[in-house]
């Protein structure tokens, strides 16, 4: 055990996105509800998310955006930037637009829920596969 | 009853075989962690090939200091667009699935200083609605002082925070996804506050749908117009032939427009969901 704790505590970023992510596979798989599904969905995106901006991340840097960089009294060859020193901005830019996109995408499977429950009056699964099998 | 019950045992089964395949999964990934780079690794495979290049010549290549916004606007372009073309075809995708143009039989009228409530059965007829009248549903319940008088003073802010964060997305945090959803809801804000139907009186369905479009037909036609000046697709560089700015800082100027559009066509798209998700497509009192 004394052997594994250091491990998990170096590395809890990973444990927290499986463990996120695990939660919204059972939630997809497994519930009933189209809406619960959905929302084990959201949760699933969210810890690809948080996988993705955790990966980014260093120790002692600051936010992608060069300091001292703003305006015309520094000529831009006289800044010397070490990459060690401000985060990785590609994760942050993937990410920016995938929750932009899944929020849309959300409202899209929102509008397919609502066009379910409109045709057959319930978003539980078993019973539409029934009306779908007495039709 | 026989039935019933194995339909039963099948729900549970199908539980118990998910929970198996998650835990497995879930094990197996946390096995594959102990390979990971630790938390915060300066020098992890995902830190180490193109970021430091981001990072170090964007100033130089680009003179836009937010390094999210030079890569997304620029050393990405491409993906952004057709990023801004998904949002686009989700709100489409809204659109079709849930509008309904059917208008209901009955009509409901609120004469405002009376309160008297006029109700049209199967007619035709319709009111004027304006100072004196207003068309109403019948789960119409009626407007907070306070909620109304705060947000007529908070929406204007709101509003303004979302073009500023668009217009200095090139130098502090921002850009056209934060502040075209920041502008959006305010506009739902609007819609919440009062009711759907102001929302959708004051900015019309037509307008929201023709900005949507109109923000990738931006960001698509900057692309266009950087090719027509001689360069490639998105090149921004070639845009001072046209433009009359400092020549270093042309790329931030083409990445702006290319935000603008990203903005507008997030701000109608995110509308456009809310408007027609709310309402079952009817808009009408909606929420």
């Amino acid at each position: 055990m004394s052997e594994i704790l250091p491990i998990i505590v170096a590395k809890y970023n990973y444990w927290l996105y499986i463990i996120l992510m695990m939660i919204g596979l059972y939630a997809m798989i497994s519930k009933n509800n189209l809406i619960k599904k959905l929302v084990g969905m959201n949760i699933f995106q969210t810890s690809i998310i948080l996988f993705y901006v955790s990966i980014g991340y260093k120790t002692n840097a600051t936010i992608p955006i060069i300091e001292n960089a703003h305006g015309d009294s520094h000529s831009p060859h006289e800044l010397i930037i070490h990459a060690a020193d401000y985060i990785n901005p590609l994760p942050h830019v993937l990410m920016l637009t995938a929750i932009v996109v899944s929020v849309a995408t959300f409202g899209v499977a929102l509008a397919l829920a609502v066009k379910i429950y409109q045709r057959y009056q319930t978003l539980e699964e078993d019973e539409i596969r029934m009306r779908l099998t007495e039709e | 009853m026989l039935q019933q019950y194995s339909e039963q045992a099948g729900g549970q089964k199908i539980e118990i075989h998910s929970s198996n395949h998650s835990f497995a999964l879930w094990r197996l990934l946390l096995y594959a962690t102990a390979d990971f780079p630790a938390w915060g690794d300066p020098n992890s495979p995902a830190n180490s090939y193109l970021s430091p290049h981001y990072i170090q010549k964007s100033i130089e290549e680009t003179g836009v200091p937010n390094l999210v916004t030079s890569v997304l606007a620029d050393y990405r372009g491409f993906d952004t667009m057709f990023e801004t073309a998904v949002v686009f075809c989700a709100g489409l995708a809204c659109f079709l699935l849930l509008r309904n143009f059917k208008q209901k039989e009955e009509n409901f009228y609120r004469h405002i200083p009376t309160g008297v409530i006029i109700q049209f059965k199967k007619g035709d007829k319709t009111l004027p609605v304006g100072k004196e009248f207003e068309h109403i549903d019948t789960e119409w319940i009626p407007y907070d002082l306070i909620i109304k008088t705060v947000c007529r003073i908070l929406i204007p802010f709101i509003q303004l925070y979302a073009l500023y964060v668009v217009a200095h997305g090139d130098f502090s945090p921002g850009g056209g996804f934060q502040g075209g959803v920041i502008f959006g809801s305010s506009l739902m804000l609007y819609a919440i506050a009062y009711n759907l139907r102001t929302l959708v009186q004051r900015v019309k369905e037509k307008l929201l749908g023709l900005f949507c479009a109109i923000g990738v037909l931006i960001y698509a036609g900057i692309g266009v117009v950087c090719m027509a000046l001689g360069g490639n697709f998105l090149d921004y560089g070639k845009l001072s032939q046209i433009l009359p700015v400092d020549p270093g800082h042309i790329r931030a100027y083409g990445m702006l427009g290319v935000e603008i559009g990203v903005g507008i066509t997030v701000m109608a798209a995110m509308v456009i969901i809310y408007v027609n998700i709310v309402s079952i497509g009817r808009h009408d009192e909606g929420l």
